[in-house]
């Protein structure tokens, strides 16, 4: 007789549902962490190289050719709230999109917890929270690199962090949304990455202002969630001058961004989960 | 009276699952009772795998009742599965982490307790025989071993109905009859099995119950000797003349035992004694290349039932 | 059955005539079969990615030739002459570009096609050789190569950023680079066990990209550092290129095209051997 057998009690007992379905999104957010975990040691090599390499290059290096002061700072303190938005936005985006493939197409492991008491919305959540927290871990890297370099003022470091939380969560729900429907990978990232991404962290007033853009290339900026974050830091962390109604609207277009992609999400998950 | 509805674990009606236009499940009735062996049998595209998925309230009905530990997988989904254990076809273990690893954050899904599961972990490699593998990566694993780990994932939460969708295919002979003992000796614990197979063989060693399912019906529902011995004969006689004689042959064969199956390679003549028909057959100046009497199989009954054999 | 004996015979005789011939264990002569296989696959292949690989130096000079050229202005050349910003950074991005394309298909392609598609067991399974792999593959990367460069050119031409007619011979030259690059590359896939370990191949990209004069003149670097630097393949890269469109023609461009032979050579050696040890054990 096997041990399985002598001590069976059965799940009528041993599971209590309630449990599950309570905190079903803060198991799947475990899990992904636990995974993450194992890349921790390179996630913090990059989390911190990626900020100093960019600082020197392009800070530094790009930065000893531009001889006027920009938005009357220097440029290194114009720059460092554009890296530090994109830095959130990559490291959220990469704990969403990736995950969620591996989920429905490489492991199928979404759907292996779905067979357990775990909803697809926890699902989602649970994505979702490890994303935000990948994305803190990653913004307070970055920000300690920012301050060792004198980039940015010390005190607007607590706002600094909640804005790129926000805009971390805002483009990663949006990528959760659209990352649902791809079958398998098929270069659906080296497409969004070269044509969306790319010109996206290029073109939203990240390296140079918005305005150096004429003016019909400028919508990037508009619709750009790396903007909007951007201009958004530059106010917090040098106060940059721009209208109140604009930072309203900088703020209120992350956060519907982000509701958009969670409420997309919640019931294409559902959907692809009972294909 | 409320005892015996304690009794059922599964109970459909009219149950039916359409995409689009495609019928996948046309309206079927069952009920599984408690510590029941219950299979579906029935060739690829029966729609056994979605009758599977339905009760596992990962897939929502279109139509019918369906009720799974007296509630409702619409409505319960997440209640109902933490009492379910499953098996899918194919299997979803997660390549990147080990064999042990693989079970515990399985468990951890139920909100089964770290240390409890530790434990768990350990009682499950034993029973699927990888204690020695506990810490290889699941993507290292043999095809059997990769199916029994799923098998053992499946049983971390000691569920109530231990769902198995085709368990052995793609096995060899010796893995199949390891996992055939597994599966009894979780009967023995009171576990209610539900298997989909189109093996035969698997069928008649796993399941006390079963339906025929064939186009997203059910042909016939029984015990395996009991639907052998209302759609078959007792024994058959299976004879060949080479692929181009057959039909010739079939034409004097008329009569012959209770009815006969003309196969493009052999005809099968279906009849209580089958060395007899063989003499018969001699007698009329026949004579097969090759000749075999054997006992009626489910596989028998599915051809009669639907006049195709499971395999294609 | 007298066809399938035919062939046997044929195949049996193909081998048996290379027998001998120097570097038969290595090869069956045939790359060119590895390289077909790449252009059936090509034509099923997503053609947005084809064009992707194309559009992103494109981009970058964009963002950073105009945009940023806006603030920095024009560039002095060691003669004096002035140049936009954008023209001195268009054949950095086109020696970035044959770099990416030819790391790129020698490691996440090669390491797809070692790992998941096992379609290297599948080829040396028949007649071919660890060298007919490398090349075919590495050959594979250079007609891609050949291909970006030729768009690359045609955008940035007519922008007036290519300043003497030397710049012409930068399509061969990012032909070179690529070789270069790609036969480096396979060998080091060769040596990668799972995805994670691809992001140290671009741990160490990243920085070579952004450090090797891309963007700006090393003489912003300490001496030591730009000695480690020009050291440095992208470098080399770069500055062949750089005397090509800017029509800068000089000794130091001679030494950029020997560096890159030798890194050919070597890396070839490399990578075959690494083959044969992992394939023909």
């Amino acid at each position: 007789m096997s041990a399985v057998q002598n001590n069976w009690t059965g799940a009528k007992t041993l599971v209590d549902p309630r449990v599950p379905i309570r905190w079903g999104a803060f198991y799947v957010a475990e899990f992904r962490i636990r995974n993450m975990l194992k890349w921790l040691s390179a996630i913090i090599a990059f989390g911190l190289g990626n900020p100093v390499l960019y600082l020197l290059s392009i800070g530094v290096g790009i930065g000893s050719m531009v001889k006027q002061q920009i938005d009357g700072v220097p440029y290194l303190t114009f720059l460092a709230p554009a890296l530090l938005a994109t830095a959130a936005i990559q490291g959220a985006m990469d704990e969403v999109t990736f995950p969620t493939i591996e989920g429905f197409v490489w492991t199928r492991v979404f759907y292996s917890m779905n067979n357990t008491a775990i909803s697809s919305k926890q699902i989602v959540d649970g994505v979702m929270i490890s994303a935000i927290t990948r994305c803190f871990l990653q913004v307070l890297l970055y920000e300690l690199i920012l301050a060792l370099f004198g980039a940015v003022p010390l005190g607007s470091i607590a706002v600094l962090t909640i804005a790129s939380l926000l805009a971390g969560w805002g483009f990663a729900a949006l990528m959760l949304s659209v990352t649902v429907f791809i079958k398998d990978d098929d270069g659906f990232f080296a497409i969004v990455g070269r044509f969306i991404l790319t010109p996206m962290f290029m073109f939203s007033g990240t390296y140079f202002p918005l305005t150096a853009l004429p003016i019909w290339l400028q919508w990037i900026g508009w619709i750009s969630p790396v903007w909007h974050a951007t201009d958004l830091g530059r106010a917090l962390s040098y106060g940059h001058k721009i209208e109140p109604w604009l930072l309203v609207v900088h703020v209120v277009y992350l956060a519907v961004l982000g509701v958009i992609g969670m409420l997309t999400a919640y019931p294409q998950f559902k959907k692809r989960l009972a294909e | 009276m409320s005892e015996i509805k304690e009794e059922i674990m599964i109970r459909a009606k009219g149950l039916r699952k359409t995409y689009g236009d495609f019928v996948a499940v046309d309206g079927i009735d069952f009920e599984v009772k408690k510590g029941e062996s219950f299979g579906l049998l029935g060739p690829n595209g029966a729609g056994k795998s979605t009758t599977m998925r339905m009760i596992s309230s990962t897939s929502l009905r279109s139509g019918g009742e369906l009720e799974i530990l007296g509630k409702d997988p619409n409505l319960f989904g997440p209640e109902i599965r933490a009492h379910l254990g499953v098996v899918p076809q194919q299997d979803n273990l997660d390549r990147e982490l080990k064999v042990w690893e693989n079970l515990m954050t399985y468990g951890r899904f139920f909100g089964l307790k770290g240390k409890w599961l530790k434990a768990k972990v350990d009682e499950l490699l034993e029973f699927a025989q990888l204690e020695e593998k506990r810490n290889t990566k699941t993507d290292e694993l043999s095809g059997g071993m990769k199916r029994r780990l799923t098998i053992a994932r499946g049983l971390v939460n000691e569920p109530e109905i231990f769902m198995l969708d085709e368990p052995t295919t793609g096995l060899d002979p010796q893995a199949r009859h390891i996992l055939w003992d597994r599966l009894f000796r979780l009967k023995e614990v009171g576990v209610t099995l539900v298997i989909t197979t189109h093996y035969m063989d698997e069928a008649e060693q796993l399941c006390d119950r079963l339906v025929v399912m064939d186009k997203g019906k059910i042909m016939a529902e029984g015990s395996p000797a009991d639907l052998i011995k209302r759609y078959s004969s007792k024994e058959v006689l299976e004879v060949r003349f080479g692929s181009e004689n057959n039909k010739s042959a079939a034409e004097q064969l008329k009569g012959v035992g209770d009815r006969l199956e003309v196969l493009p390679d052999r005809i099968l003549v279906y009849s209580a004694n089958g060395e007899k028909a063989l003499e018969y057959i001699t007698k009329l100046g026949l004579h097969p290349i090759t000749s075999l009497v054997r006992r009626s199989s489910l596989e028998d009954v599915f051809l009669r039932l639907t006049g195709r054999t499971l395999v294609d | 059955m007298s066809l399938i004996n035919a062939s046997i015979d044929t195949a049996i005789s193909i081998a048996e005539r290379r027998r001998g011939k120097l570097g038969s264990a290595l090869s069956a002569g045939r790359p060119q079969a590895v390289f077909m296989r790449n252009v059936y696959a090509l034509k099923s292949s997503n053609w947005l990615v084809v064009l992707s690989g194309f559009v992103e130096p494109v981009f970058y000079l964009l963002a950073f030739g105009y945009g940023m050229g806006k603030l920095i202005g024009n560039i002095p050349l060691p003669d004096g002459t002035l140049i936009p910003y954008a023209a001195y950074i268009a054949p950095a991005l086109l020696a970035t570009s044959a770099m990416n394309g030819a790391i790129y298909d020698s490691t996440w392609n090669v390491f797809f096609k070692m790992h998941f598609g096992k379609i290297y067991q599948a080829m040396l399974s028949t007649s071919l050789g660890p060298l007919d792999v490398a090349m075919g593959e590495i050959g594979w990367a250079l007609v891609r190569g050949f291909v970006y460069a030729l768009g690359f050119m045609a955008v940035v031409a007519p922008m007036g950023l290519i300043h003497s007619w030397w710049g012409l011979l930068a399509i061969p030259a990012a032909v070179l680079i690529a070789f270069g690059f790609a036969s480096v590359g396979m060998g080091i896939t060769s040596y990668l066990k799972n995805f994670h370990q691809m992001d140290w191949v671009n741990f160490f990209m990243l920085p070579m990209f952004l450090f090797s004069g891309t963007f700006y003149s090393l003489r912003v670097y300490p001496d030591w550092l730009r000695t480690v630097i020009e050291a440095l393949p992208l470098y080399q890269a770069i500055a062949m290129i750089r005397g090509f469109t800017l029509g800068v023609i000089d000794g130091a461009l001679f030494g950029h095209i020997v560096y890159f032979i030798m890194m050919i050579v070597l890396g070839l050696t490399f990578t075959t051997r690494r083959l044969r040890s992992l394939f023909l054990k």
